[in-house]
């Protein structure tokens, strides 16, 4: 490896793959070839930098400097100029949103300098599939502490006073849950990775599945050997299938040295993993449902207590930490509980991930300490609303959660403050909404997916959240009625207290909390029958301004229901609103922008 | 006839290995899937009895999850993602101009038994959003201009 | 023990005890729909919940087990309402035609929507509307009115083991439902009706049958005649108010006769005239050696769930049809000619306790006697609905007896309605024709009845030490039959389909399953115990002794298995898959 000057790491991550970064790895190895360089330069297949918007990505060290969307056609002019002759492609560089110069350091990136990449540190830097790699970068070190110098006691003791809170949703300190599960008598226990992941618009836990996959077997592997436990799980989404084989081939390869199997590191410790897979259920990342899933049923949630701490897998006490918690054990570990109590909040310890998509001109993955601000993570890392939009509210946590307005921009995200604004940590999905999108629709869109992802067990989220997204579809179809918006009040707080499981007593969240900060939307719907964001089709027509019309019949032509007519060169045309069905197509094609939307 | 044949063959192989595994039945049923390409009743049937789960169970399973299919699809599996990032940024808009260009609803096959349209939740490429998948293949940043072309693509594909 | 607080009372009770049977245990009476203890403890439907302190969301009271220092509240204005609007939204997507619906005045659904003053529902919206299944002649079902509570899935996969249901679909789409959506007479469904006595609304129940009485009754035209199992007896009173297992022998035949029924039987004839047979069928084994064990044949719940479930085990079951059955074939046959009615315009009608009854009467093999043999197979409920309708004041009755010849029965005919009766008949019977000597029941008693699910003894005989088993309920004889599959030597086994035999059968009146699925078993052992007495108050308590067994033979039949009663009196069984699509098994 000492020969080699330079580095090329190219993600391999989901977004990066799709955005063709397979056949730009064939087309730099058949270039370093063609210049001879295949000893000097050492291509590194990586896992998600969390720039995934700007993908493919790839970075050339030493320098660090990143390129972005790049395409197999370019690397012929990368070998040239950057390895060969030592010049940067600036074309190829990543510009900010500001439109100010490029940026070649990854590290002179507003989108990463405002971040602390904790649990991330090996994303992207590392090839996820050569353990070595995470072994030269203090990889299972942790592991091999613990097994050769700390009682399972002592284990628990360090995960309690980092203050390490489950990043699964719920914020449960993982020490108090160790704990629980490592005395709960059994002689046979299990530990459980829960990698379903099935907030929409979430990702963290696949960056780190697919990034660094063997954090997560370190990080199960020490709890294992805290609750004395020797068989973990790692459940995953169906729907990641790099994610699977990346953790596949990352248990073979421990097991292959001896980190996993029997007499791990001679300290007579025995811990295995399996992986098992979903079929495409969110309620099967709560975790009762989750461990039905697990033994091949359907992924129900069952009442609790009992605990599956208690009574878990097969019966048996069975612990369940979310990917991010388990990622973060090995580091707290090395780095020691006080390292980790020292970043966050009072409350909320350590470094958060979040998945930054919607209307922000950065999306990606981000990692920031508890208690940073919406307003640093949207505009400095995010680089703000793109096409001058103005920001409106943030949505996080998922169906779960709630939103967040401009008003709370400045509020601490860790997760008291959040609930006490009735939105919700949850796994860390980060949705952000500009002045264009419709409060009342969101709301309509997150019940209308968790009506749709119910298991339908129980009264309450079966019929209920049915009940609610029909009030609400009616609203935005302009059909509300004075009454609805008491009747959805009403029906939530029924809902969230008395459903069966998280998902139905969090499913209303998203309705109450776009009703607790933009009920006024919904008074306009309702009574007014206007949607002031231009969303719901029903309540919005388009209309041709005589006066900017020039009859050039573009339209007309477009129109997918020949709702428009006119005689050429004769303005205006005319749009017939009962024939049409507010496609929106005559507007984007107008060339004199004379079709308005009111 | 005879590629049938072949499939039960395989599916054999499969059950054999998890024989009286009842707890391995969604692995099995992914496996089935991916030779049968859909869950037809008699291959439930073969599950369930191999593995010693009531078919009424199985059958539960298959309808609970929503990657298992119980009809045959198109020759390409279309799925727009309807995550939350891809909504906000158009999704909606695509799944309709696709519904209008294949001429189906969601669910639904197209006549020529070349697409089956349907939506996704998240596909994790969310920075990329919106997204489409077509059996399998991510397409991201997506607008509903774009979808002719991509139809297009996989006609000729077909064609080939 | 654990002490804890509900509605400022303090409450001592065992450790595992759900808050509800805490509660209920000091009056406080939580309503509840889906619970059914020791068999569906799932907390589906909420109207249960209750407030415990220190946790944010209500709990379903039925599921959370007691803790010690723990603190309920039962009657807060949250828990209130959100207990109606779980109901309301039950009945939001519910059909709501109470009045012409089977269940009327006696649906637990419909008692909560009167118990909770619902005067209004505040939600609309879709209605799933799947279609009824009314193709299997036994049970049918009307899944719009499944209120999704699961008792029906417990009940068949917990306790008959035929794992017919399902949960399947998912949200507001999830349904109960047997594989593929198919209709109970598609797949291994035995036909039982345990389904449709724990369900709690109309969801399921047996198809109605009594306009087709109505219409025998009514047609100048026909020979009426209707014979009644031993156990309806002891259970048709419930149905208009006595007490579980009062004897109401009497007002039934009174009530019969009123209906307008030409001759009134009992089937405690044919239930001798089954121990006649089989007696000699099992003596024939004895003697030749086998094959053993020898299975009884008498409940076509159990013999559907061989034929899809054991196939390989029919060659053990015995010939000899059910009583009723038997009756039908001897009424067109023997009974027909002697009163000279043409057999062709005779109507046969059953009450039953029996859904699988039925069925059975539709098999190809019922037609012995050159017609249907049964024509038309009512249920204990069924019964009742015809007796309200005709408006007879059933209690005050005055008490009639049944019609002769062939309403002279045993003791031992009578028992053959609870779980190890039939068993105790053929002993009483083949122990003293094999040794002279009466079959010592006192020292058998214990081991032969009761509610344990499997029972055992060992008889002495001349041919040897015979062992006896009986079982009740499927999942039951599930076990024992893999117990003989496993090598354990049994000569004769009992099965009866229903958990308790007959008195739990699946068209009895519906039980209160307020004291859950073990307090329904001390019901039917309410309505066993009422046999066991009514039948010492009988003159003859064997069969054999029946004074009309012995002329019938005489005059009819011959000998236990004649040519002529192997005619009538026997049939055979057909091996079935226990998966749908296939008619072999898979
Ligand atoms: C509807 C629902 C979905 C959930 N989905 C996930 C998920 O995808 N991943 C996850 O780690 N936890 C999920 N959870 C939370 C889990 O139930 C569980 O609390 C978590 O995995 C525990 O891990 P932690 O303590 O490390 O957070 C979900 C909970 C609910 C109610
Ligand atoms: S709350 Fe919803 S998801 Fe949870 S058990 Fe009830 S129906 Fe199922
Ligand atoms: S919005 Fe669409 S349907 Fe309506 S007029 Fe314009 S092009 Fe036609
Ligand atoms: S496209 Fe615009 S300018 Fe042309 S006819 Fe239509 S409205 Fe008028
Ligand atoms: S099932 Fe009950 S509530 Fe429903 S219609 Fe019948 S009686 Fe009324
Ligand atoms: S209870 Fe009401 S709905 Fe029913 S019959 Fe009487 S008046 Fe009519
Ligand atoms: S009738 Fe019996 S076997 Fe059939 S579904 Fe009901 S309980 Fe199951
Ligand atoms: S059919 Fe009856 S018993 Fe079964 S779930 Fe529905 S309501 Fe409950
Ligand atoms: S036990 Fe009685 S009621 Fe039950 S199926 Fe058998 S004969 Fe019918
Ligand atoms: S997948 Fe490549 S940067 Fe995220
Ligand atoms: S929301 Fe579409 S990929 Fe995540
Ligand atoms: S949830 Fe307790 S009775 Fe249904």
């Amino acid at each position: 490896m000492k020969y080699q000057r330079v580095h090329l790491l190219l993600c391999h991550g989901t977004a990066c793959v799709s955005a063709g970064s397979e056949k730009i790895d064939e087309a730099i190895k058949e270039e370093l070839e063609k210049h001879g360089l295949e000893k000097e330069v050492r291509l590194v297949p990586t896992g998600c930098f969390g720039f995934c918007a700007m993908g493919p990505v790839m970075l050339v060290y030493p320098e660090g400097v990143m390129y972005c969307r790049v395409k197999p056609e370019d690397i012929g002019e990368i070998v040239c100029e950057h390895l060969l002759k030592g010049r940067i492609v600036e074309r190829l560089l990543y510009k900010e949103p500001d439109g100010k110069d490029r940026v070649a350091e990854l590290s002179n990136i507003e989108f990463f300098r405002h971040q602390r990449r904790e649990v991330l540190h090996n994303c992207g830097q590392i090839n996820p599939e050569d353990i070595g790699e995470y072994i030269a970068r203090d990889g299972y070190f942790a592991l091999a502490e613990v097994l050769t110098k700390k009682t399972p006691r002592e284990v628990i003791d360090i995960i309690t006073k980092s203050g390490l809170r489950g990043r699964g949703g719920g914020g449960f300190p993982t020490g108090r849950k160790w704990s629980y599960a490592g005395h709960a008598t059994g002689e046979i226990k299990y530990v459980i990775c829960n990698g379903d992941e099935g907030d929409p618009g979430a990702f963290m836990d696949r960056s780190i599945m697919e990034g660094d996959p063997h954090a997560i077997l370190e990080g199960l592997a020490i709890a294992g050997y805290a609750i004395g436990s020797a068989q973990g799980y790692i459940y995953v989404r169906a729907e990641y299938p790099i994610a699977v084989q990346r953790l596949e081939h990352a248990i073979g390869e421990a097991r292959k040295t001896g980190l996993l199997g029997k007499d791990i590191f001679g300290s007579g410790f025995d811990f295995d993993i399996e992986l098992r897979l979903g079929a495409g259920a969110f309620v099967c990342g709560e975790e009762t449902a989750l461990l039905h899933s697990l033994a091949g049923r359907r992924g129900e949630p069952r009442p609790r207590p009992p605990f599956p701490a208690v009574d878990g897998l097969f019966h048996r006490p069975t612990l369940i930490n979310n990917v991010e918690t388990l990622a973060n054990v090995p580091r707290i570990i090395l780095k020691g509980a006080p390292w980790f109590a020292g970043i966050g909040t009072e409350k909320s310890k350590g470094t958060k991930v979040f998945a930054l998509a919607g209307k922000i001109n950065n999306t990606g993955l981000i990692e920031v300490p508890m208690g940073t601000s919406l307003r640093t993570i949207i505009y400095d890392i995010g680089g703000g609303i793109p096409k001058g939009r103005e920001f409106k509210a943030a949505q996080i946590g998922g169906p779960s959660g709630g939103c967040l307005p401009k008003e709370y921009l400045d509020t601490s995200l860790d997760y008291e403050s959040l609930i006490e604004l009735g939105a919700m940590m949850g796994s860390g999905g980060l949705i952000v909404m500009d002045e264009s999108d419709c409060m009342v629709d969101i709301a309509r869109f997150f019940l209308e997916f968790t009506q749709d992802e119910s298991c339908g067990k129980c009264t309450p989220c079966r019929v209920g959240t049915k009940r609610m997204l029909e009030i609400l579809q009616r609203i935005t179809q302009g059909e509300g009625e004075e009454g609805d918006i008491e009747l959805l009040k009403s029906l939530a707080e029924d809902i969230k207290g008395s459903s069966l499981c998280g998902l139905g007593q969090t499913a209303p969240n998203p309705v109450l909390s776009t009703l607790r900060f933009f009920e006024d939307e919904y008074i306009a719907h309702i009574r007014d029958k206007r949607c002031p964001a231009g969303v719901c089709s029903s309540l919005l027509r388009f209309e041709i301004i005589p006066e900017k019309c020039t009859a050039c019949t573009v339209c007309a032509r477009v129109c997918p229901v020949e709702a428009i007519s006119g005689t050429p060169r004769k303005p205006p045309f005319v749009i017939h609103q009962d024939i049409c069905i507010k496609c929106g197509a005559c507007q984007a094609k107008c060339p004199f922008g004379a079709i308005a939307k009111v | 006839m005879q590629e049938e044949k072949e499939k039960y063959r395989r599916l054999a192989v499969v059950l054999e290995k998890y024989h009286g595994k009842a707890g391995e039945l969604i692995n099995v049923l992914h496996q089935a899937q991916l030779i049968f390409g859909y869950l037809p009743k008699k291959v439930q049937i073969c599950v369930a009895d191999a593995l010693g789960v009531p078919i009424s169970e199985v059958y539960g399973v298959v309808t609970f999850y929503s990657l298992f299919n119980t009809e045959p699809s198109g020759r390409y599996r279309i799925s727009v993602c309807l995550g939350t990032a891809c909504y906000v940024k158009g999704a909606g808009s695509i799944m309709e101009a696709l519904k209008e260009n294949l001429k189906v609803d969601e669910g639904g096959t197209t006549k020529d038994g070349l697409f089956t349209l349907e939506s996704a939740r998240c596909v994790g490429a969310c920075g990329l959003a919106p997204v489409v998948t077509i059996n399998g293949d991510v397409h991201g940043r997506m607008t509903a201009d774009d979808i002719p072309e991509l139809l297009e693509r996989y006609r000729k594909e077909a064609e080939a | 023990m654990v002490t804890l607080t509900i509605d400022e009372q303090k409450v001592t009770v065992p450790e595992g005890t759900s808050v509800l049977e805490a509660a209920w245990k000091i009056g406080i009476d939580i309503p509840s729909l889906c619970y059914l203890k020791g068999l569906n403890e799932v907390g589906t439907c909420r109207v249960c919940v209750v407030e415990i302190e220190g946790s944010k969301t209500l709990q379903a009271s039925c599921v959370y087990p007691v803790a010690e220092g723990l603190v309920v509240r039962t009657n807060t204005p949250r828990v209130l309402k959100a207990r109606r609007t779980a109901l309301q939204l039950l009945l939001s997507e519910h059909p709501q035609d109470c009045l012409s619906c089977y269940r009327n005045m006696n649906c637990e659904l419909q008692a909560l929507a009167h118990r909770f003053n619902i005067l209004e529902i505040p939600f609309r919206g879709e209605k799933r509307e799947p279609p009824n299944d009314e193709k299997s002649v036994a049970v049918m079902r009307e899944p719009a009115k499944c209120i999704r509570c699961r008792r029906c899935i417990a009940v068949c996969s917990k306790v008959q083991q035929a794992f017919v249901y399902s949960a399947v679909h998912r949200g507001f789409d999830s349904m109960v439902s047997p594989a593929f959506g198919l209709s109970l007479d598609d797949v291994a469904c035995i036909t039982c009706g345990q389904c449709a006595n724990v369900c709690p609304t109309a969801a399921i129940h047996e198809p109605d049958n009594t306009k087709e009485v109505w219409e025998a009754l009514h047609d100048p035209e026909k020979w009426v005649v209707v014979q009644v199992a031993p156990s309806i007896r002891v259970t048709l009173g419930e149905e208009f108010g006595l007490q579980i297992g009062s004897v109401v022998t009497g007002q039934l035949v009174a009530a019969l006769r009123r209906l307008g029924f030409d001759k009134v039987f009992d089937t405690d004839f044919t239930a001798d005239l089954t121990i006649m047979e089989e007696g000699h069928e099992f003596l024939e084994k004895l003697k030749s050696g086998g094959p053993f064990p020898h299975l009884s044949s008498c409940s076509p719940g159990w013999v559907k769930y061989c034929e899809h479930f054991y196939p390989e085990m029919l060659e053990h079951v015995s010939t000899v049809k059910s009583p009723h059955s038997m009756f039908g074939a001897l009424a067109k046959t023997y009974h027909a000619e002697k009163i000279g009615v043409d057999p062709a315009r005779m109507v046969v009608v059953s009450v039953m306790p029996c859904t699988a009854k039925k069925y059975e009467i539709n098999r190809p093999e019922m037609t012995d006697s050159g017609f249907k043999d049964v024509d038309v197979v009512i249920t204990t409920r069924e019964l009742a609905r015809m007796i309200r309708e005709a408006g007879l004041d059933f209690i005050n009755l005055p008490e009639e007896e049944f019609d002769e010849p062939l309403g002279i029965a045993s003791g031992a005919g009578l028992i053959f309605g609870a779980t190890g009766g039939v068993l105790e008949a053929a002993l009483r019977t083949i122990y003293e024709l094999e040794t002279g000597k009466e079959f010592p029941l006192p020292q058998y008693e214990q081991s032969l009845r009761g509610m344990d699910g499997l029972k055992e003894a060992e008889v002495e005989m001349p041919q040897g030490l015979i062992r006896v088993g009986i079982a009740h309920g499927t999942g039951n004889a599930k076990q024992i039959l893999e117990k003989i599959k496993a090598g354990e030597k049994y000569h004769f086994v009992e099965i009866m389909g229903c958990p308790g035999g007959c008195v739990g059968g699946g068209g009895q009146p519906i039980l209160s399953f307020r004291r859950g699925w073990e307090g329904s078993m001390d019901y039917r052992m309410d309505r066993a115990d009422s046999l066991y007495k009514a039948e010492q108050e009988l003159p003859y308590r064997k069969s054999h002794e029946n004074p009309e067994i012995k002329k019938i033979y005489r005059e009819f039949l011959g000998h236990p298995l004649s040519e002529i009663s192997h005619k009538l009196l026997h049939t055979s069984y057909t091996a079935r898959s226990r998966y749908p699509l296939s008619k072999t098994k898979v």
